[in-house]
């Protein structure tokens, strides 16, 4: 599979998934109870489409994004059954080492708090290059100009002077794009996004939508899209997931799930979504 | 229509007027959070307020609250100027406005039971909810409270962590009511909820509405939401109220391009009039930067205007 082919509208079913999903169960072992966050869920996440898993808090859609990378804290988690394929390769068995090479380089993350994912005392800049120093081996140089020109492209103006400041400088949406420049700089082939716009102003929202939609379609990595707005999930994605409580619910292109809803509770989600009507 | 600044319908007695208000911080470098805002709101309708963050929408409800004093201008509740009471009239005025915050978590203190919540502004304003009788009058007042807005009138030993999101949000509801309030603000009040109580919340405050003749000052970044609950709507960008008008006209005709903005930008919970149909009407501004290599992106400085479908 080559990385850079250009993405084709909608996902074919027949296409070799880049990253499945098989079988997950996630369970928090606390003090006294134990929480099965994630019962037996199944996703394939083709190469270049964008599959939203939408759901409301405590479907376990986090934790099932957070488990790709092994990011559930763990102890209170526990990883209790199934498999993620990447490469042929079960993450959930693979060595902390091995793992920590394919994090924020074959798979990036993006999450809905640029905040607390950026660190506060540290340039933009150096956050940015890091992935490129630390995965690629680039000399100081190399990273930093590679730096500038991802900020570059996620629309951040002034790359170079953005590039010298620290977080507390940027606004809540440029924070998001240094988020997003800092995943994409090493070219990873997924991209999960977690809550990526939840945050944000809803003008601010938009305009990071649409700039995630234009990279993917540039690059054509596979996007796993985590969010509870299904009007986000109707701007995005290809296909989507509907998770509750643990389990996935109804998986289908977005418009048979829209249009067609199978299951009851993809029906109650749908209804109670507020629209707009303008018309 | 959008043109008569802010005066409510002649049909609605005015409830609450705000008249020039203005509100600077921090002295000579200071920001002005809140600029010459004018606002009339009719008994009975529902004001929503829109605006994006640091628009000045929180600072504006603190001052029609009262909870901040403005550096200019008035604020009439019942046609009462707010700033011209002594403090013992503007405590009893107060009853009659209440508030509803976005988290009804960090809103009430974890170590009342749900009894001692509901009833605290009882026993703030009304001399007879103190004392032993008023104990015992004020455990039949909250158990009513609690089931005028669907809760079990049985809960009142209980702590606020033993309930979720939404029923915490009735709590609140609930104490807001308590001193039987004309106005009650309502300042994101569904913001922290799942959608499927969102939408129970929002029935719960129509109906309550309806049946105590509520005014609602309702402030939202939601749209969808604020189409659902305002007569009225006025939408706010850098202090200053830039449209203000019956909520029909303004969603569907908007008067200034702040507010077309706002709505272009809301996502459309339809893949039918999202990302495809706008790729289907060609090449805009949604995929204008996906083929240049250089600053690409989607137009950060400007609005966003990809709704080329709608």
């Amino acid at each position: 599979m080559t990385t850079d082919k250009p993405m084709t509208t909608g996902s074919k079913p027949t296409a070799e998934p880049v990253l499945e999903i098989a079988d997950l169960s996630v369970d928090f072992r606390l003090d006294t109870t134990t929480v099965h966050a994630v019962r037996g869920v199944g996703l394939r996440l083709a190469q270049g489409e964008t599959l939203a898993v939408v759901g409301e808090s405590g479907s376990g859609k986090t934790a099932t994004a957070l488990s790709v990378l092994r990011l559930n804290p763990q102890p209170p988690c526990v990883y209790a059954g199934g498999r993620i394929l990447f490469d042929g390769r079960d993450l959930l068995t693979l060595s902390e080492k091995q793992l920590g090479a394919i994090r924020g380089q074959d798979i990036a993350m993006v999450f809905q708090d640029p905040m607390t994912s950026l660190d506060p005392l540290r340039r933009v800049g150096a956050q940015v290059a890091e992935v490129l120093r630390h995965h690629r081996g680039l000399s100081r140089a190399e990273a930093d100009a590679a730096a500038v020109e991802a900020l570059d492209e996620v629309g951040i103006p002034d790359p170079e002077r953005r590039f010298r400041q620290y977080p507390h400088e940027l606004s809540g949406g440029l924070r998001q794009r240094v988020m997003i420049a800092g995943a994409l700089v090493g070219r990873p082939r997924v991209l999960i996004a977690d809550e990526p716009t939840t945050a944000l102003d809803v003008t601010v929202q938009r305009q990071i939508l649409d700039l995630l939609v234009s990279l993917q379609e540039r690059h054509g990595m596979a996007v796993l899209l985590i969010t509870h707005d299904l009007g986000v999930v109707a701007e995005t994605a290809d296909r989507v997931a509907v998770m509750h409580q643990g389990r996935v619910v109804e998986t289908g292109d977005v418009l048979d799930v829209f249009h067609r809803p199978a299951d009851d509770y993809t029906r109650r989600l749908l209804a109670a979504t507020p629209r707009l009507e303008l018309a | 229509m959008t043109t008569d600044a802010g005066t409510a319908p002649k049909t609605r007695r005015p409830l609450l007027e705000l008249a020039g208000l203005r509100k600077e911080f921090g002295g000579r470098h200071g920001t002005v959070a809140v600029d010459d805002v004018s606002l009339t709101v009719g008994e009975g309708e529902t004001l929503a307020l829109v605006g994006e963050s640091g628009c000045g929408k929180t600072t504006l409800t603190r001052l029609l609250l009262r909870l901040e004093q403005p550096t200019a201008g008035t604020v009439r509740f019942d046609g009462q100027d707010l700033g011209a009471l002594a403090p013992a009239e503007l405590r009893r005025l107060r009853r009659q406005f209440q508030v509803v915050l976005q988290d009804p978590y960090s809103s009430m203190n974890p170590r009342l039971t749900i009894s001692a919540i509901v009833a605290e502004p009882m026993v703030t304003h009304d001399p007879e909810a103190r004392g032993r009788n008023g104990r015992r009058q004020i455990r039949e007042r909250v158990g009513a409270l609690l089931e005028s807005v669907g809760l079990d009138g049985g809960i009142q030993d209980r702590y606020p962590h033993e309930f979720s999101g939404g029923q915490r949000q009735r709590v609140s509801i609930a104490r807001a009511l308590a001193v039987e309030p004309r106005l009650v603000v309502l300042d994101e009040p569904t913001s922290a909820l799942d959608v499927s109580v969102q939408a129970r919340i929002l029935d719960l405050l129509a109906e309550l509405q309806q049946r105590r003749g509520l005014t609602y000052f309702f402030v939202s970044h939601n749209l969808a939401v604020v189409q659902q609950v305002a007569d009225r709507i006025a939408v706010m960008r850098q202090g200053r109220l830039v449209e203000v008008g019956e909520a029909a006209q303004v969603l569907r005709d908007p008067q200034h391009p702040y507010t077309r903005q706002l709505l272009d930008a809301v996502p459309v919970p339809d893949p039918r009039r999202g990302r495809r149909a706008r790729a289907a009407a060609g090449a805009d501004a949604a995929t204008a930067g996906g083929t240049g290599g250089g600053s690409g992106g989607a137009g950060h400085g400007g609005p966003a205007t990809a709704g080329g479908g709608r």
